[in-house]
């Protein structure tokens, strides 16, 4: 067993600091929430210069060949910055289903230009009632002479108010709940009947509402095999989810280092307020759940190459609760122990407090994910001593 | 002990009941309904009906305009406020600095000051916190010295809530630097508006919204008369305020309301073929938090009953501000968790991409992390409730290695 970071992964973890040090502080981030994009296509291009946009994909598809804990690292990193580039939308999720699942000629002209930082992508796969069912789908795709007719509507598209091309999930058979019969199609996002609305989120960057009315597609953009989109589609949402995790890291860990460093410099009552021993422990406590988020993202970021889905499953559920129940601790004490300045949005730790429960809030809640993780076999069958 | 209702207090009720439901204009019954949060204005509105039908000021005497209910009724009467959700009033002039001035203002003070909160006329605010005094309260530096009849103040205030929409302020400022520092500050009342030197800057909140300012004195001339209690005696006065402010402090009703909200977003959150209401797992997290509810609830009854009987705030007081804000920031938790994905919109956002009904609960959930924070933060109630009703002895002085 060796957890330690090999001298190429210490290299990267240095140079994305680095970039975020000189680059994409949460200075910059400020000003790109002003924007209707919220991110920008020339740091997009620069980020596909630099590799990070095809780190885990094959070199045989234009990438790098990396592992995900390469881009978990390179997200961690990003995370201290709230660097909003849309790298969960458009390189975990629809760009690792296209990478999954697509043709050479897909490739080509959808992963190809996202992994050069000239386009970007989104993954269309929530509904209003869908919650985090990732079988039900009431979008539908009708198939009809060579091409399909898809109509429905899609929310909390991330990235889906910029992206060039999204992969929208829609039901080619069965009914709403049903596991089979969901079918993965790239659309152009200036598709005719495809109307998309930008809803801003709570942490400052933007999603896409998507309402499909009749847009007929080629049967050239579906992607993989129709009917059996579920078992992907869970790869990829669990790959988010150790994304998320390892931004969530990033984020926690600038939450508790700029609160420690709070609890040393303000003072009250002639004294740092770090001094009183009510805030050590709660620092201490702190401290205690950074350190599960750190070793959970690990685990997660691990699994995530995984292709055993129980295996897969286990560990990212652990992760991203961890990540919502030991982070929520180490987010509400962080503008707890700031008073009042904590409540300004002046002060950074708001930002990254917004942020962090959005990404709790993605790819699963912590009810969703206990519930998925008492439902594993592995869990199952020991509990009833199988 | 009795909790029941006589039939005379019905009746009562069923009148609150029928004259609520046909004072509140429409437009306001319809964003009640809808749990949405209401603007500034809506709630000076408000105020000015409840002021016409002699209602606004529950709490006060008869002398002084209150309508001369007993407990049970104002308990009746703030009951079917809560379920008809109509907007909350600010507190500052009703329900802090107005019962201050019953009981220690001046003849004059109390002619000048109290019609016009009463009538909603004039809007209050709170000038305690400054930047280097937080928790540490008695560390406040805005200085005030005597010039003929004014005191001339300077210095800031800071976290004022509103004073961006008050009229006068009410604040704790510097008389003397002389002896404890509890026994050298005063408390003024100046008027925010039309004094040259005051000026106020409103703070972004993280819920989006300006909801707190910093509000700066410079060579800003305050009458003399305008000081409640004796000079230096300013602690005194704030302690006394501090007694007003503390069941209402705990949010308890607010957060009832939000309990409310809570189970609507779980009955309109679809959830594949049927809504969040049907799952057993999440009903079971909004009974939990509603029990705990009932329980802070009845230790804010038990206060309330107290004082009814003249009774100093018993033990069980002290703990109504810790627990309600920790419960009623569970329950915007859960909302947020209610409404899934809905919850990560941001305010604003298109009103046709994210619904009115939805978008202010991530605003609120951002926002609402102050409750622990102001009003005296958690860890100060803790030290409070350690020291002074459970008597435990201090921490010693940290000793130096030898
Ligand atoms: C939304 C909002 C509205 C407000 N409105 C008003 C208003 O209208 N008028 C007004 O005057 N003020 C207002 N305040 C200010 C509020 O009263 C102060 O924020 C509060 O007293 C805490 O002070 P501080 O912000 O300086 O934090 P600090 O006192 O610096 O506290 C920082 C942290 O240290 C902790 N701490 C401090 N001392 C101790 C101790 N001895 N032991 C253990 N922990 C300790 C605190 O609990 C907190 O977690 C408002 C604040 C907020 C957030």
């Amino acid at each position: 067993m060796n957890f330690e970071l090999s001298e190429e992964q210490q290299i990267l973890v240095d140079s994305v600091q680095r970039f975020v040090q000189n680059d994409s502080t949460v200075e910059r981030f400020r000003k790109m929430r002003e924007t209707e994009r919220a991110w920008e296509p020339a740091m997009w291009a620069r980020m596909g210069e630099m590799g990070w946009l095809s780190v885990p994909f094959p070199e045989a598809h234009g990438g790098f060949g990396g592992s995900f804990m390469d881009l978990a690292l390179i997200l961690e990193q990003l995370g201290r910055g709230l660097v909003p580039e849309p790298i969960i939308p458009s390189v975990v999720l629809a760009g690792g289903l296209i990478s999954r699942l697509g043709s050479e000629e897909q490739r080509d002209r959808f992963l190809l230009p996202m992994i050069e930082g000239r386009s970007s992508l989104a993954l269309a796969y929530a509904e209003r009632q869908s919650r985090y069912d990732l079988a039900d789908c009431l979008t539908r795709a009708e198939a009809s002479g060579g091409a399909y007719r898809l109509s429905g509507e899609k929310t909390w598209v991330l990235n889906g108010h910029a992206a060039d091309h999204i992969v929208v999930v829609a039901r080619t058979s069965g009914d709403q709940l049903e596991a089979t019969g969901l079918s993965l199609f790239v659309l152009d996002a200036d598709t005719p009947g495809l109307s998309i609305t930008r809803v801003n989120g709570m942490d400052g960057q933007r999603t896409g509402r998507l309402e499909l009315d009749g847009v007929e597609v080629d049967t050239d953009r579906l992607l993989g095999p129709a009917d059996a989109a579920l078992a992907p589609l869970e790869w990829a949402i669990d790959r988010a989810a150790a994304a998320a995790c390892a931004e969530g890291q990033g984020i926690v860990q600038e939450l508790f280092e700029r609160t420690v460093s709070y609890l040393k410099q303000r003072e009250q009552f002639g004294v740092p307020i770090g001094s009183f021993q009510a805030l050590q422990h709660r620092a201490a406590d702190m401290f205690a759940e950074v350190e599960l988020c750190k070793s959970c993202m690990i685990l997660a970021a691990i699994q995530a190459d995984a292709e055993d889905p129980e295996e897969r499953a286990a560990e990212i559920s652990a992760a991203k609760f961890q990540l919502t129940q030991g982070g929520w601790f180490v987010q509400s004490n962080a503008i707890q122990l700031h008073g009042g300045i904590g409540i300004t949005d002046e002060q950074d730790e708001g930002l990254f407090f917004k942020r962090l429960r959005v990404l709790q809030g993605l790819f699963g809640d912590a009810d969703h994910h206990s519930d998925r993780f008492q439902g594993l076999d592995g869990f199952d069958a020991e509990a009833r001593q199988l | 002990m009795d909790m029941s209702f006589s039939s005379e207090q019905l009746a009562f009720r069923d009148e609150v009941r029928e004259w609520i439901a046909g004072a509140m204009p429409d437009e306001m019954k319809r964003k009640a309904d809808d749990g949405a949060v209401f603007e500034n204005t809506e709630s000076l509105a408000w105020h000015r009906i409840l002021h016409e039908k002699g209602w606004v000021a529950p709490d006060w005497p008869v002398e002084v305009g209150g309508p001369g209910w007993d407990s049970a009724r104002r308990f009746i009467f703030q009951e079917e406020l809560l379920r008809a959700n109509t907007p909350a009033l600010s507190p500052f002039g009703l329900t802090m600095v107005g019962p201050l001035l019953i009981q220690y203002g001046s003849e004059e003070q109390q002619q000048r000051f109290l019609p016009p909160i009463l009538s909603g006329e004039e809007i209050w605010c709170q000038g305690y916190s400054e930047p280097n005094a937080g928790s540490d309260l008695a560390a406040l530096q805005l200085r005030a010295e005597k010039d003929g009849d004014d005191y001339v103040l300077n210095g800031q205030k800071t976290w004022t809530t509103y004073a961006q929409y008050a009229d006068w302020i009410f604040l704790l400022c510097r008389t003397s630097s002389e002896g404890k520092r509890q026994e050298g500050i005063s408390f003024l009342l100046a008027d925010v508006k039309n004094t040259p030197g005051i000026t106020v800057k409103p703070f972004l909140t993280t819920g989006g919204t300006y909801a707190f300012s910093e509000t700066w004195f410079k060579d800003a001339r305050v009458p003399q008369r305008y000081r409640v209690g004796p000079e230096n005696g300013g602690w005194s006065m704030a302690k006394a305020l501090l007694g007003h402010e503390r069941t209402a402090i705990g949010g308890v009703s607010e957060s009832g309301r939000w309990l409310q909200t809570l189970k609507r977003i779980a009955r309109e959150t679809p959830v594949g073929r049927g809504t969040l209401l049907d799952d057993p797992a999440f009903r079971r997290r909004i009974a939990r938090l509603e029990m705990r509810h009932r329980a802070v609830s009845m230790v804010n009854l038990r206060t309330l009953a107290a004082a009814e009987l003249g009774r100093a705030p018993g033990a069980e007081s002290s703990i109504l501000k810790l627990v309600g804000t920790e419960i009623f920031q569970e329950i915007t938790e859960l909302c947020m968790d209610a409404l899934g994905h809905d919850s990560l919109g941001w305010i604003d956002s298109d009103p046709v991409a994210l619904p009115e009904r939805e978008r202010f609960v991530a605003s609120q959930f951002n926002y609402l992390r102050a409750t622990t924070i102001y009003g005296g933060s958690n860890e100060v109630q803790r030290n409070v409730i350690a020291k002074q009703i459970l008597g435990l002895p201090s921490a010693p002085p940290a000793r130096k290695a030898s």
